[in-house]
């Protein structure tokens, strides 16, 4: 089974929600994002969505903006992304999702990409800017390598489409939580949980909730109804702030280790 | 030929593009972030229904006629015919809209879309500034609230334009990031629409952007060739033999083009050479691009081996943008339209020719056209009838052309 739906499936089954940070692959080097990417695993991550730099990633705040320049300017692309998980394969069994804008798969060829992602190790791919009725091809080419396509419901999305998007999701369906770019926010919207809710209604599909989420009360609040918590401009924005400094890896540990407590803990407070 | 034709017994499929989908052939679709999916389909909606809608349709001729001062006259260029000895050369002259060019075609047609979706904001893109002005006076028209994203390396060559928004109520926002160009313009724009959806419509300027943009732009700006088409039947009694229109997203040559693509009319459209192809500073999508996606639409991409967007270079703003729309890939691609280009000083050339010879200065993306005109015009029979699309007025551009112009014959003197 695919790593990322086999995790998402083990945590279902203890009730407990996934944590689910990002990070922007090449920032501040390709090496010491690899770096991080372990160092979030040891501070109890369950998926790691692994950004792959962009020149134009209309869909992103500033922060993770910021972050792709900082790795385009050391020309980061999808094939080191892909060669580096190869690499990391040797350390790490830790699922791994590539979020990415549309348009370099599509220059590495989305034939070629789904076999290589399938050879080193890669388990799951987020375009951003591929909506469902755009991914026939794509979705089938993935299925056939064994690479879960994790797709995005907002809070414009129809309620017609939810079936759709759920229907093309594989490994989890990613809820964004407000009509906007990434970036962190204060509070988390009230609408969510209903629409969570609302996405449960069309499908048994996990469902994890994003962007915005910058605090441990926000991450809680969001894992008491949600399978998976994702946490993506606070944690770039940590890489920012310490760039190539030597405390870099243990510096993010120490902010992503209550993040991954307070979602941790949500369910288990409701169950006692 | 005629025989041929009168033989075959299947008639021509009418042209039929784009299909439900969105799609010129494999170009154009709907890429986008999942939030901007719902606002496309309210969109597209909101165009249908007021494409049906005789109160909308008699508002839009109103406004075209006593506001944008249409039908723009279709002008024989007597001197330049004679300068160039060949073809006769009209010139559509755009560049006598109201704002001094097509822009305005489609940012009206928009603005009065928004207000039908009960949109309180506006907000655009622009990069010569054109797009950027046309949409501030449809907003000041209607009273809409208007915001316009500019590259600050665009505002710097276009501070006139930058005023001029203002002056027209709208809040000029510069995008510093990236190459500070149109196609950052786009990102910030479509970044502040994903974000307040709810109460604003994004102007996109050209025949680019996510399905249902290209066709829409494409309608509006269409007014061009039906009314060419009309006047030159008056003047001359006939078609013309060829069309010549500059390229950037495409939306002053699509707006000429499209009345003609199933007659037997040669097409050609222009993209700026910049420094040539052959240096990577350019904008010649056709010369240097592959297919890819940028900004929701298939088409045509400058772009690197991983996928990269590139950066670009024109001494126009205008053009200065790494796609192009999806519907010139498609007609490149089905060999409908040709696709050339002119570099900066066959431009610049143009833009001092046409000041001489016609007492018309055009703005430096027409004079891209113009540039191409003098190419193929000298080599055709005098009883040949070129029309060249005249889609803006120069004014805009004094200030650049002078830099560049008199630098060169500084350096010279």
């Amino acid at each position: 089974m695919n790593r990322i739906t086999a995790r998402m499936q083990e945590l279902a089954a203890r009730d407990e929600t996934a944590f689910i940070p990002y990070i922007t692959a090449g920032d501040p080097t390709l090496a010491l994002s690899g770096e991080i990417l372990l160092e979030l695993e040891r501070a109890g991550a369950d998926v790691i969505e692994y950004g792959i730099p962009f020149s134009d990633p209309v869909a992103d705040g500033i922060v993770i903006q910021e972050a792709s320049q900082r790795a385009l300017k050391h020309n980061v692309s999808l094939h080191d992304v892909v060669g580096q998980i190869r690499e990391l394969r040797t350390k790490t069994k830790i699922p791994i999702l590539l979020f990415s804008y549309f348009n370099p798969v599509l220059a590495y060829g989305i034939e070629t990409f789904a076999q290589d992602c399938a050879d080193v190790g890669a388990d799951g791919v987020l375009c951003v800017d591929l909506p469902p009725e755009e991914a026939e091809d794509y979705k089938r080419i993935m299925v056939d390598a064994g690479i879960a396509t994790v797709f995005l419901a907002s809070p414009t999305t129809r309620t017609e489409r939810m079936g759709l998007i759920a229907r093309f999701s594989e490994g989890f369906l990613y809820y964004v939580s407000r009509a906007g770019v990434t970036g962190v926010r204060d509070q988390v919207e009230t609408s969510v949980k209903g629409m969570v809710e609302e996405v449960k209604r069309h499908s048994d599909i996990p469902v994890a909730v994003g962007f915005g989420i910058a605090k441990p009360e926000q991450a809680e609040e969001v894992a008491r109804y949600a399978d998976g918590v994702v946490v993506g401009s606070a944690i770039v924005d940590c890489v920012g702030t310490n760039g190539e400094s030597p405390e870099l890896i243990e510096r993010v540990g120490a902010f992503v280790r209550p993040l991954v407590e307070a979602t941790k803990r949500a369910k288990a407070e409701v169950a006692s | 030929m005629a025989s041929l034709e009168t033989s075959s017994s299947a008639p021509k499929a009418p042209y039929s593009y784009p299909d439900k989908r969105g799609r010129y052939g494999a170009f154009g679709g709907r890429y986008v972030p999942e939030t901007l999916m719902y606002p496309l389909e309210e969109l597209e909606q909101a165009y249908v229904s007021a494409c049906a809608d005789p109160a909308f349709v008699a508002r839009m001729d109103e406004l075209r006629r006593d506001y944008i001062g249409r039908a723009t006259p279709l002008y024989f260029a007597r001197r330049l015919t004679e300068h160039l000895g060949g073809a006769k050369v009209y010139l559509k002259r755009e560049d006598l809209c109201h704002t001094g060019a097509h822009k305005i075609n489609n940012a009206l047609g928009q603005v009065l879309l928004a207000e039908r979706m009960n949109k309180k904001r506006i907000v655009a893109e622009t990069g010569a500034g054109q797009h950027g002005v046309a949409t501030a006076t449809a907003s000041a028209l209607c009273g809409l609230e208007c915001e316009v994203y500019m590259g600050t390396e665009d505002m710097a060559r276009q501070s006139l334009n930058v005023f001029r928004m203002r002056l027209l109520g709208a809040k000029v926002t510069g995008v510093e990031s990236g190459t500070k160009t149109l196609k950052d313009a786009i990102n910030e724009a479509m970044r502040d629409w994903v974000t307040n959806v709810g109460d604003t419509h994004y102007v996109l300027g050209t025949v680019e952007g996510p399905h249902p943009y290209p066709v829409i732009c494409r309608d509006f700006q269409s007014v061009i060739g039906k009314e060419m088409r009309a006047q030159l039947l008056e003047k001359e009694n006939r078609s013309p033999d060829l069309l010549i229109a500059c390229v950037g997203g495409g939306s002053n040559s699509a707006g000429l083009f499209f009345e003609f693509i199933e007659d037997d009319v040669r097409m050609i459209g222009v993209e700026a050479g910049g420094l040539g192809p052959e240096t990577g500073k350019h904008a010649a999508r056709f010369a240097g691009g592959v297919e890819g996606m940028l900004h929701g639409a298939m088409s045509y991409v400058l772009q690197d081996e991983n996928g990269q967007i590139m950066g670009t270079h024109s001494v126009s703003a205008g053009l200065d943008y790494p796609s192009i729309g999806p519907e010139h890939a498609f007609w490149k691609q089905s060999g409908r339209v040709e696709y050339s280009y002119a570099n900066d000083d066959e431009a610049l050339d143009a833009f001092q020719l046409l000041s001489h010879l016609e007492g018309i200065i055009p703005a430096l993306e027409s004079a891209h056209a113009i540039a191409h005109a003098c190419k193929v015009v000298p080599e055709m029979d005098k009883d040949q009838i070129v029309v060249v699309n005249l889609s803006g007025r120069g004014d805009k551009d004094v200030d650049q052309a002078a830099r560049f112009i008199l630098g060169d014959k500084g350096a010279g003197a």
